[in-house]
């Protein structure tokens, strides 16, 4: 079992760039334990900045240093850095197109039993209701690493959200197929496909073995690009299978199935089932608890698929 | 009603919680004991006898995460049963999770991300004076909190309405998560800064009682201007080595930990036997 969350990954490719790139800054708001960035701070101080609990103020400063050239990283619990910044994210970085990464740490329901003001169900509807902002959803540690490292080399604001456990892996190392954009083919399959994203991805493959003993053959595609999402694959897979099931930790209102339904509908009408948090706070309980709770691993994508097919 | 020997076996209360939960906001609920006895045992027009009465005292715990003390508080004053907090506190589907909510008995208001509390105490109090009602209102803040500019605004808008049936406390440990609130982002001087915003400013030991209770009573008979109380207090109050450190924010005691912790309070709590 993988122990290495993805924030640690961020972490490490930060310390790695930017003592080549001088003009890489990572912003905290009394967040740098949780966020992994401890090391960073304590090895890069004059490249770290220190805000304070004020998510809002966070968003601006970096937004700031970013207009003078800087490539700022905004790190702090994607809840607070989805909501309470929302309006700093929209104006002073989707609007003003400036170089900020926000990357929202714990997201999710990551923080389980601290409830519903830590967790964050409700980013992608929110980031992604902003012109000109990008949400991403990374799977494992080794797809956060190409997506981190080529995030890197361009200058547009994107909103990244993580969780805070390690994830068992979905790809090997060394061999990580990835492309800006582009969702990446898991498993293919032609009967049913399982589009997932974040932590999810890992159940969606379980589940896509398990239907495979079943005879049923399920496609499974890792949505990290949630926006923009990859319309090619979803019309792709709307046109080649008989049944789409996505699966996220978010409510089901504006998330990555949302846009996917809206996707299929326009374009190529197949049956799409969203599989997602509750329109209320979830229960307590551990991430694993409430996924299972509420259909959303392995044993839950099977079922609906199962029932749906 | 013996406060000091209170607040030792509300602390007793808090270490067994959070070491039989496994998490909990230790630092912060130990910082915050004295201030929550004296309003809940001595100051505060609130029980569970009153708690839909529209003239009871109204409380925010701003600082959310020190919902551990205020639940054991609420428990040891019977809002609701004691041992269903015990057995499920933060567990699988326990409606006691780990920041205060409404839906439990004596709490007023959900908090958890902070800088909300004292604009919700803000709107209590403006509903208190719109329809002539007696009751005070209470809020309590933590100074890493207040740099959350949302506090700065109420501050503003509790002045400007001359809220004096508002108290607000500053729990000045001087400590947060990152290390003390000088290092992370500069909180000195409250009593300063709220001075300028126009409240009426008490600093106190913050973990004295008899502080609290004098300062309690200063605010309430203070008229036209809301009063707020800089507790200076020490985080993790009550405990030799969970004292001033940073560390001990979130930190669960060991099985050590946990006899320790119990044996110093339990030593100091023999002696108002
Ligand atoms: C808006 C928001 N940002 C961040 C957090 C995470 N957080 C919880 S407690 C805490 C530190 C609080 O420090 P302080 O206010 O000094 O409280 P105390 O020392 O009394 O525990 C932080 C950053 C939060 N709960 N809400
Ligand atoms: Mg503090």
């Amino acid at each position: 079992m993988n122990k290495i969350a993805n924030k640690q990954v961020i972490n490490d490719v930060l310390l790695e760039e930017s003592a080549k790139d001088k003009d890489i800054v990572v912003l905290c708001s009394d967040s740098r334990g949780s966020a992994g960035m401890k090391p960073y701070a304590e090895q890069r101080p004059e490249q770290f900045i220190e805000i304070g609990i004020a998510e809002q103020n966070l968003v601006s400063v970096a937004a700031g240093l970013a207009s003078c050239g800087k490539k700022a990283y905004a790190v702090s619990p994607a809840s607070f850095l989805s909501t309470r910044s929302m309006e700093q994210a929209k104006v002073d970085v989707a609007y003003s197109n400036t170089n900020v990464k926000l990357i929202g740490i714990s997201g999710g329901v990551s923080y389980g039993a601290l409830g519903m003001t830590h967790h964050s169900a409700t980013d992608i509807a929110t980031m992604g209701s902003m012109p000109n902002m990008r949400v991403y959803l990374p799977s494992d540690r080794l797809q956060t690493e190409c997506l981190i490292r080529t995030l890197l080399k361009d200058d547009k604001p994107a909103y990244i959200r993580i969780g805070r456990n390690a994830v068992e892996d979905v790809y090997q190392e060394g061999n990580v197929p990835f492309e800006l954009d582009r969702a990446t083919l898991v498993k293919d399959g032609s009967d049913v496909t399982i589009i997932a994203c974040g932590e999810l991805v890992g159940d969606a493959r379980k589940a896509a073995q398990e239907l495979e003993e079943k005879g049923i053959s399920a496609r499974v595609l890792d949505m990290y690009c949630v926006k923009p999402i990859d319309r090619d694959a979803v019309i792709k897979a709307a046109k080649e299978t008989k049944l789409i099931v996505t699966v996220e930790e978010h409510t089901m209102y504006g998330g990555m199935g949302s846009i996917v339904a809206q996707i299929v509908a326009g374009n190529a009408p197949v049956k799409v089932v969203n599989l997602t948090l509750p329109d209320e706070p979830v229960i307590t309980g551990k991430s694993r608890e409430v996924f299972s709770y509420y259909g959303l691993d392995a044993k839950g994508i099977v079922k609906t698929v199962m029932e749906q097919l | 009603m013996n406060l000091e020997a209170k607040a030792i076996d509300i602390r007793k209360d808090i270490i067994d919680l959070i070491y039989k939960a496994g998490c909990g906001h230790i630092g912060g609920d130990l910082s915050v004991t004295d201030i929550l006895v004296d309003l809940y045992y001595k100051q505060m027009n609130v029980s569970p006898e009153n708690i839909n009465d529209p003239d009871r005292d109204r409380f925010v715990l701003s600082k959310g995460h020190s919902v551990e003390a205020l639940y054991c508080v609420l428990a040891d004053k019977g809002f609701f049963d004691k041992k269903e907090l015990f057995d499920t506190y933060s567990g699988y589907l326990s409606k006691y999770i780990g920041h205060p909510n409404n839906k439990i008995n004596g709490v007023e208001m959900n908090t958890g991300s902070l800088g909300h509390g004292l604009g919700v105490a803000v709107g209590m109090a403006l509903a208190g004076k719109m329809d002539n009602r007696s009751y005070r209102v209470y809020a309590v803040l933590g100074d890493g909190e207040m740099a959350e500019g949302s506090n700065w605004e109420a501050i503003t808008a509790g002045a400007h309405y001359n809220l004096d049936n508002l108290t607000a406390f500053v729990d000045r440990n001087r400590l947060q998560i990152s290390g003390t609130t000088e290092e992370v982002m500069t909180a000195d001087s409250q009593e300063n800064r709220w001075a300028a915003f126009g409240w009426n400013v008490l600093s106190i030991p913050g973990n004295d009682i008899t502080a609290i209770d004098s300062a309690v009573s200063l605010a309430k008979g203070t008229a036209g201007k809301p009063t707020v109380i800089i507790a200076n207090t020490t985080k993790g109050c009550g405990v030799s080595f969970i004292e001033n450190k940073a560390a001990w924010h979130h930190k669960v005691p060991n099985e050590a930990e946990y006899q320790q912790a119990m044996k110093e309070l339990s030593e100091r709590r023999a002696q108002y036997e």
